[in-house]
């Protein structure tokens, strides 16, 4: 009985996680008719309209290649100046680092509307609207708490003893930092990026305001301003929306270990 | 030749910039300009100090307090919720079983889907000619099917379900996070001692896991404080603005409007609320969280 009830909760939480999106994906490949059909068609005819008119009609694959961009410039970065940023935290008694987390921590804790129109106005006096610079220099500030206090937390676990071997070999401190401490560190660097990839990718709210031109917006813009105001294109969407979160779902498959690791890293570890 | 130990700020230095010119720069400026009547579509107007006449506005507006009202509400009944959720999914994750991995990877699907993407889908579940919940509600009978997203009283609802789909796993990976550091000896020794399951639960599961719960409790409410996307793509703040939360009110002033002045006085207030609500979730599990003393 205890085994039977477990089970069921099991199936549960698997049919919650799974099932909606589920039916948004099945939907993608439905054709019209399957899609408004009362009862709801359940084995959709496996038609690939929806992906053909989303690349041909849509510039699914344009959005695609500019979200591949934004997120993948957004990760290098961060990453890097984090990594410099967790190490110096790790490694130095600063007098203000601590400081310097608590700030870090207000950040990333504060509704983007209470920066987003000086951001604009910035961006806009610099000339960056509506390229690629100017949303990643965004999203750079946006993930760098996050990613400083992950790298943090992982640098504090890395043993010391191997760095002062390589400083009585003669290196320097950035040599140790480049050849001993950065190889050792890449577990946690690895989880970082991640991370940091998944929140570029999926946001949506500075790429609305900074990219107004289809031809530099990312996959969440084109996915929320797809057009149709009184028929909406339903197995379009599901199509674009079933390719934007590919990539994600399978990251999270393969790297589940890890994102779980990265997540509670920072909240409850310290 | 040996490395200096002193603080270098070399390394630190390229974050310092970022940090300054994209967040600490804006926060100010965000207040700076809240005193300031400044209209982008009307530009020649150009930027004229006005003192408080933007708070007084705020505070005398009917739809900044609604705002406030309806992001209250929505922070108040989702998070609960989800860190309930959470805790429960996470008691399952806790048990060892076959398959213990791929169902935390499931679990983690809403939180890496896109919030516009699922925002998208629920917005096709809760269509009002052939939306699944429709169906699952009112079966063949197509005369009675709601418009969820259309009614004022419905339409919110329909968007904390959407949050409580996308939001709950989050609370679950870090209340897993806190159960898995319980020691199983303890656990040993209560059956030892003939404690019940109920009982375990009640006395050493529940005191044990509170610090997660609170943090759960407290990251769910700070996002919940700054939703917009599904806002955004679900209900664009309607009908008669039952669904327009403070972080889309203040969007729609500044750039659908082009409001920058009255916007960032909205930013200033939501920014002074959430300051108020990173204290208390600094003051109470800050030091932990800087913990040099270990203290899981």
């Amino acid at each position: 009985m205890k085994r039977v009830s477990f089970l069921g909760a099991i199936v549960a939480i698997a049919a919650f996680s799974l099932l909606p999106f589920l039916w948004f994906v099945l939907t993608s490949w439905k054709s019209a008719n399957e899609i408004s059909a009362i009862p709801p068609v359940l084995v959709p005819s496996f038609h690939w309209d929806h992906y053909r008119a989303a690349v041909e009609q849509h510039g699914l694959l344009r959005y695609i290649g500019n979200s591949a961009v934004v997120a993948g410039a957004t990760t290098a970065v961060s990453v890097g100046i984090a990594a410099l940023a967790a190490y110096a935290l790790a490694r130095f008694n600063f007098r203000w680092g601590r400081a310097y987390l608590m700030l870090l921590l207000a950040f990333s804790m504060f509704p983007q509307i209470a920066i987003a129109g000086p951001v604009w106005r910035l961006l806009s006096w610099l000339g960056w609207l509506n390229s690629y610079h100017g949303v990643v220099a965004a999203y750079i500030s946006l993930s760098l708490p996050f990613a400083i206090w992950v790298l943090t937390t992982f640098f504090k676990e890395l043993p010391r003893d191997i760095e002062e071997a390589a400083f009585i070999d003669g290196c320097s401190r950035w040599q140790a930092l480049r050849m001993v401490v950065l190889p050792l560190a890449a577990p946690g660097l690895f989880t970082a990026a991640i991370l940091v990839f998944i929140h570029a990718w999926n946001e949506f709210f500075f790429a609305l305001i900074i990219l107004t031109y289809p031809a530099v917006q990312t996959l969440p813009v084109g996915i929320a301003l797809f057009p149709g105001e009184y028929t909406m294109p339903w197995g379009e969407i599901a199509a674009a929306s079933t390719i934007a979160t590919l990539p994600l779902v399978a990251l999270t498959l393969v790297f589940q270990r890890r994102i779980v690791q990265g997540l509670s890293a920072g909240a409850v570890k310290g | 030749m040996k490395a200096s130990h002193e603080p270098n700020l070399r390394f630190l230095l390229p974050s310092v910039v970022f940090v300054a010119v994209f967040s600490l720069y804006p926060i100010i400026e965000s207040f700076r300009l809240s005193y300031y009547r400044l209209i982008l579509t009307l530009p020649w107007l150009g930027q004229k100090f006005i003192g408080w006449d933007n708070y007084y506005d705020l505070a005398t507006d009917p739809v900044a307090l609604q705002s406030l009202l309806t992001s209250m509400t929505f922070v108040a009944v989702t998070t609960p919720v989800e860190v309930l959720l959470g805790l429960g999914m996470a008691l399952v994750l806790n048990e060892s079983f076959r398959g213990r991995g791929w169902l935390r990877a499931v679990v983690l699907v809403p939180w890496a889907i896109p919030t516009v993407v699922s925002s998208q889908m629920w917005r096709f579940l809760f269509n009002d000619r052939y939306g699944l919940f429709n169906f699952v509600l009112f079966g063949d009978a197509t005369d009675r099917y709601w418009a969820p997203l259309a009614e004022p009283g419905l339409a919110l609802m329909s968007i904390m379900v959407a949050d409580i789909w996308k939001s709950s796993s989050f609370a679950a990976l870090i209340i897993l996070a806190g159960l898995q550091v319980i020691p199983s000896e303890i656990y040993e020794a209560a059956s030892i001692d003939g404690a019940s399951p109920s009982q375990k639960f009640r006395h050493i599961t529940l005191p044990l896991v509170k610090p997660a719960l609170l943090l759960a409790l407290l990251f769910r409410t700070i996002d919940a404080f700054k939703v917009f996307d599904l806002v955004f793509v679900m209900t664009q703040g309607g009908p008669a603005d039952t669904t327009n939360v403070l972080q889309f009110y203040g969007y729609k002033k500044s750039f659908a409007e082009g409001m920058i002045g009255y916007g960032s006085t909205i930013a200033v207030a939501v920014f002074l609320v959430s300051l108020l609500l990173s204290i208390v979730y600094i003051r109470l599990l800050g030091t932990r969280l800087l913990g040099k003393e270990g203290g899981a």
